[in-house]
């Protein structure tokens, strides 16, 4: 589908400016779970929504937020190309706006970057009514400030994304994922030194006493690694990946809180109590069932911080606070480009 | 202007008498960067050796109401550390200790004032690399690198300086010390570390950065392919991209650029040829085996007239060579040139490399090419005599439409080399005045008196006005289509 929703979404957002009432940016609404619940009319972007420019030659592509985030990965892959960071969906409906938005990177993130790294351009609708341009569809681009980049992972909090450009990459020749039997400090230590090597090591993920190590290249090249890296071969790497990406692996069933330390990948096991699914080559660290406060703690002192990621409806902030100036900061930058405080006030933190 | 004694004496109780310069000669040295076109003898300089004399010295100019402007190595482009009238000028350089550099982690943590090439040099006994190389490299510092979000040849592949930071540690003008990003490049709350990235000093200053190593490539090879047509190279870089290879270096120069690079280094560079191309691949040993077969065959597909792959690290040395002294080479024909850096989306290459040719023409000025085609950044370097009689303004103009024509196909004014005050112009046919305000306001949410190099980076909306106006010829705004304001 191919529609340009602006003038509908800029009609909403000045009718809502004018009441100061809160709304809520609404994409595919899969990542609801994602930051601190909020109240307010529902935003939706979905009939903004189609691919703008895509040239396989250019490695960028350019697509309106409401627009499927399948029908963007579809549209790569048939060009053999993707969206290197390898991002979430949890659930069929999700928006590129919305991925971008949200700012998560799925397994390949230690390996690709993340989200931010591959946002060259955007078109923004403020909270005050104004639609602004910055970056671009090139690959270098200083001039201006890059607020193009400044909305990776800004959850709708200084504006609605009506266009994005993302850089994107060629797809490699192929993938092998090998799983070796170690203990979590073993396995940590051990992705580490892959990673310092010049191995094409893409992903990496330790649970239950297993680590998993997916490579790409070219089929001689995954010949040469397996040969060198050793442990069995996991036949449907695909899927293992796919259910750590969309969480739908049995370790993220159930209720119990789920939290998200991102820490530095030597650190070692954080003593939660609980055993993690471990990801990134151990700068990401899922734990369920931690008290409230505890999974902030841990994280902060070996330098990290957490994020209480799902199940956590009475919980004051999901992410860890930030220092004063900090935070001071965020309140200023949120004044400039939403200064009636209307576009998803309160989904970062309390005050936001 | 005589600086405020007020000021000086805060500055003195900070830093030291020695740390505090105001002697014509001794402040003499920092009148310009890179961009000597533009020159202003600084009324203070400062050169503290501690974050916390970085605190002071802009808690001072605080409050004071003081104008000032960070500097690293000096070697910008655009005049982006130009002292300003009735300004501190703030000079990183004696902040220049590499931290630490932890092989098991892949990073290294530096003071601003280390240069790019020493961070890869403390790496490279661990077989690891800083990626981003700006031209550079051996004089530039990661504070100015960070400021300017500076690029290289091998930005394709391995990124700007943006996407190879980890931390970074900026004192604003309240003299409050950020912490922005972690070293795992993750951080609650809103992605600061890249809005400060490339943001000139305008925002803050640069006191620490935590850079992410890589490993030394496997295998590198680089290849050197001549083409007898201009249009015909330039279509090649497209269809390299698109066969999903991408190098880690494609480099273009044109035959102006190539034979002047040739008579100053001696690389061996096809003189005969109208356009050249350095192609360089990296990664593991079967990959990089992979792809160069692929590129061959496509380079010759698409016509080139000889191809050769350097034997080894010295011919492939000896290639860099070339290309990178191309702008001391180019240099060399001219008494004056102008660099510009507009970059375009790949596929209008061989057209706006005509059109630059016309452009040439028609002012009566030549022009050499030498760029990172495979980012489409182009440097067209604008060659003139300064001391002929309206030729500076000439070649103004020239650099001004040739921007004008990098926005017109849908790219930037810059690529790598910053705004500074050089292209404050052109920023004015690359963004609306809504985009402007946003920006000046950004800054105001940081720098609420604008003391942050003050005038740089972003123009006001004044001086767009007066842009415009001048930019009309015989009553027409060139890319008339274009909005203006």
């Amino acid at each position: 589908m191919d529609r340009d929703g602006t003038d509908d979404l800029l009609a909403q957002v000045c009718e809502a400016a004018t009441r100061g009432a809160a709304l809520r940016i609404v994409g595919g609404d899969t990542k609801r779970f994602y930051g601190r619940a909020i109240d307010g009319v529902p935003l939706a972007t979905r009939g903004h929504t189609g691919i703008l420019r895509h040239d396989p030659a250019e490695l960028v592509l350019t697509a309106r937020g409401g627009t499927p985030l399948a029908e963007v990965e579809t549209r790569l892959a048939a060009h053999g190309q993707r969206l290197p960071f390898e991002p979430p969906h949890f659930g069929t409906d999700a928006t590129l706006g919305g991925t971008v938005a949200a700012g998560l990177a799925g397994p390949a993130r230690a390996w690709a970057g993340p989200l931010r790294d591959y946002v060259l351009g955007a078109r923004i609708l403020t909270g005050d009514g104004r639609v602004l341009r910055f970056g671009g569809e090139v690959m270098k681009n200083v001039a201006g400030y890059d607020v193009a980049r400044l909305m990776a992972g800004s959850l709708g909090v200084l504006g609605v994304l009506l266009d994005v450009s993302l850089k994107v990459l060629p797809r490699p020749a192929d993938e092998r994922t090998l799983a070796l039997e170690l203990d979590q400090a073993q396995a940590l230590e051990h992705m580490a030194s892959l990673a310092r090597g010049a191995l094409p090591l893409s992903a990496s993920s330790w649970i239950g006493g297993r680590l998993y190590l997916r490579f790409e290249g070219s089929t001689e090249t995954l010949d040469a690694v397996a040969a060198r890296v050793g442990g069995e071969l996991l036949p449907d790497g695909g899927s293992f990946w796919a259910s750590l990406r969309e969480q739908t692996h049995p370790y993220f069933a159930g209720e119990q809180p789920l939290w998200r330390c991102t820490v530095p990948g030597l650190v070692a096991p954080l003593p939660l109590g609980s055993e993690p699914l471990v990801e990134w080559n151990g700068m990401q660290r899922w734990y369920r069932g931690v008290a409230a406060a505890a999974g902030f703690e841990a994280a902060a002192a070996v330098g990290g911080h957490a994020t209480l990621f799902r199940h956590h409806s009475d919980a004051a902030e999901v992410f860890t606070p930030l220092a004063p100036p900090l935070l001071r900061l965020h309140r200023e930058l949120k004044r400039v480009f939403d200064p009636a405080g209307i576009l998803n006030p309160g989904r970062m933190y309390a005050d936001l | 202007m005589t600086p405020d004694p007020a000021l000086l004496r805060d500055l003195r109780a900070a830093l030291g008498a020695d740390a505090v310069l105001v002697s014509t000669e001794a402040c003499a040295p920092f009148e310009c960067d890179a961009l000597t076109a533009h020159r202003r003898s600084p009324d203070v300089v400062v050169l503290p050796r501690t974050t916390d004399e970085v605190r002071s010295v802009l808690r001072a100019c605080r409050h004071h109401g003081t104008p000032v402007v960070a500097r690293g190595a000096g070697t910008g482009l655009s005049g982006g550390s130009l002292p300003v009238a009735g300004g501190v000028l703030l000079v990183l350089a004696r902040l220049n200790q590499i931290l630490e550099v932890d092989p098991r982690r892949r990073l290294a943590r530096v003071q601003p004032g280390v240069t790019n090439l020493e961070i890869s040099g403390a790496a490279a006994p661990h077989g690891l690399y800083y990626a981003p190389d700006p031209s550079s490299q051996v004089a530039c510092t990661i504070g100015g690198n960070v400021a300017e979000n500076s690029g290289g040849v091998h930005c394709l592949k391995h990124g700007l300086t943006v996407h190879n930071l980890l931390e970074i540690r900026v004192v604003t003008i309240d003299g409050d010390l950020l912490v922005l990003g972690s070293e795992t490049g993750e951080a609650p709350g809103l992605p600061l570390l890249a809005l400060l990235t490339g943001s000139e000093g305008m925002l803050g200053v640069v006191v620490e950065a935590t850079v992410r190593l890589k490993p030394l490539p496997e295998r590198v090879e680089l290849l050197m392919v001549a083409f007898d047509d201009v249009r015909r190279c330039a279509d090649a870089v497209g269809r390299v991209i698109a066969s999903g290879i991408v190098p880690a270096g494609l480099e273009m120069m044109d035959a102006p650029a190539m034979r002047a690079a040739e008579a100053f280094a001696h690389c061996g560079y096809p003189t005969d040829a109208d356009a050249l191309l350095l192609c360089e691949l990296d990664g593991l040993h079967h990959d990089v085996e992979h792809d160069l077969q692929a590129v061959e065959t496509l380079l010759r597909d698409c016509g080139a007239t000889s191809l050769r792959v350097a034997v080894d690290a010295t011919e492939r040395q000896r290639m860099w060579s070339g290309r990178k002294s191309a702008f001391p080479a180019v240099g060399r024909l001219a008494p004056d040139y102008f660099c510009m850096d507009g970059t375009i989306p790949r596929r209008h290459l061989a057209d706006v490399l005509q059109r630059i040719g016309e452009l040439s023409q028609a002012a009566g000025l030549p022009v050499a090419n030498v760029f990172h085609a495979g980012d489409g950044n182009l440097h067209p370097l604008i060659l003139f005599d300064a001391g002929e009689p309206g030729a500076v303004e000439r070649a103004e103009h020239l650099g001004a439409e040739i921007l004008e024509l990098c926005v017109a196909v849908g790219g930037t004014v810059t690529g790598e080399h910053g705004v500074g005050v050089e292209k404050l112009g052109p920023m004015c046919t690359q963004f609306g005045s809504g985009e402007l305000e946003a920006f000046h306001a950004v800054k105001r949410a940081f720098d609420p008196d604008g003391l942050l190099n003050p005038g740089k980076a972003v123009p006001t909306l004044a001086r767009c006005a007066d842009y415009g106006a001048m930019r009309v010829h015989g009553g027409k705004l060139p890319f008339s289509h274009l909005p203006r304001f």
